[in-house]
C-alpha cells in the first residue's frame, strides 16, 4: 500500500466533535436538533430557502426550484459542509392531486458526518423540470435518468436525458405517476406487440460495440451489411 | 427422495401386433430414450425461482441424474428452455430471441408462478405469462417451486419426450409469428389469458 493513501474515516472533518456514530434513542417525531447544514443555508441563501423540517431526526430543507443546482454546488464545494455523496434523487407524487410533486436529493457529507435532504416543489399544471445535479455529482446521470422514466420530470442539463428502465420507445406514459393505470395504458396483446416489435440488440450502438474502430481488419461480407445498414451481427 | 421408481409407460407402442413398422418404433424408442435422458438446460434465470433452480443443480437435488448437469449457456447447444422467474416485458423479445436461436428438437419448462402466468406481478411491466410469447411444455407452479417440484417438471418433460413419433412432422412445426402482429397466439387470446387468474382457468392441460 502507497504511503499516499489516506483512509477515509468518516467524521473526520469534524476533529472528535460530532459523537461516534450509536444507534440514536428517544429521537422526537419532530422539532429534534436540525442539522447544522440547513442553518448554513439560511444564512447563505436566505431567499432560496423556503422551509426545513426535521422529522425523526433529518432535516429536509425546502429549496427554490430554480436555485438547487446552485445550492447543491455550494453544499459539495464549501469546505465547512464537503457533501461529497449523493445518495440519491428521486420524486414523490402525493394522492392528492392538489399538492405538488416533490423531487428529492438526498446528500450525504462523509467528512463531517451528515446527511440532508433536499426537496423542491413542483406545482401541478406547470411543466416539471428542475435543474440537473450531474455538474455536480456524476453518479447523478442514472438517478435522473430513472426520475424522468418513472415520473416523467425533465432535469434540464443532464447530457443525456433517456429512459432507463423502460425502453426507449415506451408510449405509455411514466409509470410511477398516480393518475397511471396499474396495468399500463394499452391492453396486454399491445403491449406484447409493441415490445417484440423491438430487436433486442438495437440498444447497442456502433460506437459501444467498437466495430467502427475494427472497420479495416472486418471481412468484405461483413463490410457489406454494414454498409447496408445491418445494425446488430448475427 | 419419495421419487416415483415403477416402470415409465413409454407412448411409443412396441408391442408385434402395432400397426407401425418394429424398426420405426424401435428406433423412435431408441432416440426418444437417448433425448430424454441427456437433455442440456438454457437455464434462463430471472428472479427467486433462479436460486431454486441452482439447488437443483446443486449437489444435493442433484440434476445429474437426469443426464442435465451440462447446462447450456448458449441457446444453439440447448434442448431445453428452463425459465426461472418473472420475464418483464422488456425481455421478452430476448427471451423470444432465444427460443428461436434453439435448434429442434427443443422443448420449454416455465418454472414458477411469475412464468406461467405473471404471478402476483400484475402490473404494467411484466410478462402474464411466457406463453404468450413462447410454446410451453411443462408448467410448474410454485412461488418458488422446491427442487422436488422442478425435478417431478422434468421428469414430465421426459415422459413426454418419450412419447414423441418421428412420424408426427407436427412435433416439430416451428410456429412462424405473425410478421404484423409479432406474436404467436391471436390478440384476443393474450387478453384473454392476460386477465386476472386467466392463464390458471386457460392454461393448456398436457395429456399426462
Amino acid at each position: 500500500m502507497s504511503d499516499t493513501f489516506l483512509p477515509v474515516v468518516a467524521g473526520h472533518a469534524e476533529d472528535g466533535r460530532v459523537a461516534p456514530p450509536s444507534t440514536p434513542r428517544n429521537v422526537p417525531y419532530q422539532n429534534g436538533a436540525p442539522n447544522p447544514s440547513a442553518e448554513a443555508l439560511r444564512a447563505q441563501f436566505a431567499d432560496a430557502v423556503q422551509r426545513v423540517d426535521v422529522v425523526w431526526g433529518e432535516t429536509t430543507v425546502f429549496v427554490d426550484r430554480a436555485r438547487v443546482l446552485e445550492i447543491v454546488r455550494w453544499l459539495h464545494d464549501d469546505p465547512t459542509q464537503q457533501y461529497d455523496y449523493l445518495s440519491d434523487v428521486t420524486a414523490v407524487e402525493y394522492r392528492d392531486l392538489d399538492r405538488p410533486i416533490e423531487v428529492v436529493w438526498h446528500l450525504r457529507s462523509l467528512p463531517h458526518r451528515r446527511f440532508l435532504r433536499l426537496k423542491t416543489l413542483l406545482p401541478k399544471g406547470q411543466p416539471l423540470a428542475v435543474p440537473s445535479v450531474w455538474d455536480v455529482y456524476k453518479g447523478a446521470d442514472w438517478l435522473e435518468r430513472e426520475c424522468y422514466d418513472m415520473f416523467g420530470i425533465r432535469f434540464e442539463g443532464h447530457p443525456d436525458l433517456r429512459r432507463l428502465l423502460m425502453w426507449e420507445q415506451y408510449k405509455e406514459g411514466y409509470p410511477l405517476r398516480k393518475d397511471f393505470p396499474l396495468r399500463g395504458r394499452f391492453s396486454r396483446s399491445e403491449q406484447l406487440r409493441q415490445i417484440l416489435a423491438q430487436n433486442p440488440e438495437a440498444k447497442y450502438s456502433m460506437e459501444e460495440l467498437t466495430v467502427l474502430e475494427a472497420f479495416d481488419e472486418l471481412s468484405l461480407e461483413q463490410r457489406n451489411r454494414l454498409r447496408s445498414g445491418e445494425k446488430v451481427g448475427e | 427422495m419419495g421419487l416415483d421408481t415403477r416402470r415409465v409407460e413409454t407412448g411409443v407402442d412396441v408391442s408385434p401386433s402395432s400397426s407401425e413398422s418394429w424398426v420405426t418404433t424401435r428406433l423412435d424408442f431408441l432416440v426418444n430414450w437417448g433425448r430424454a435422458n441427456s437433455l442440456w438446460p438454457m437455464p434462463f434465470g430471472t428472479a427467486c425461482c433462479a436460486i431454486e433452480f441452482m439447488a437443483t443443480a446443486a449437489s444435493k437435488f442433484d440434476l445429474a441424474r437426469f443426464g442435465m448437469e451440462r447446462m447450456s449457456f448458449s441457446p444453439r447447444q440447448a434442448d431445453v428452455l428452463i425459465c426461472a422467474g418473472r420475464v418483464p416485458f422488456k425481455l421478452a423479445p430476448v427471451i423470444r430471441r432465444i427460443w428461436q436461436q434453439m435448434p429442434q428438437p427443443k422443448w420449454c419448462i416455465s418454472m414458477g408462478a411469475c412464468a406461467s402466468s405473471g404471478g402476483m406481478f400484475d402490473n404494467y411491466a411484466v410478462v402474464q405469462g411466457i406463453d404468450t410469447i413462447i410454446p410451453v411444455d411443462v408448467y410448474v407452479p410454485g412461488c418458488p417451486p422446491r427442487p422436488e417440484g422442478l425435478m417431478y417438471g422434468i421428469m414430465m418433460l421426459q415422459e413426454k419426450v418419450k412419447k414423441e413419433r418421428m412420424a408426427d412432422k407436427s412435433l416439430r412445426n416451428e410456429m412462424e409469428p405473425d410478421p404484423q402482429s409479432q406474436l404467436y397466439i391471436p390478440p384476443s387470446l393474450i387478453d384473454e389469458v392476460s386477465e386476472p387468474f386467466g392463464n390458471a382457468v386457460h392454461q393448456t392441460r398436457s395429456g399426462l
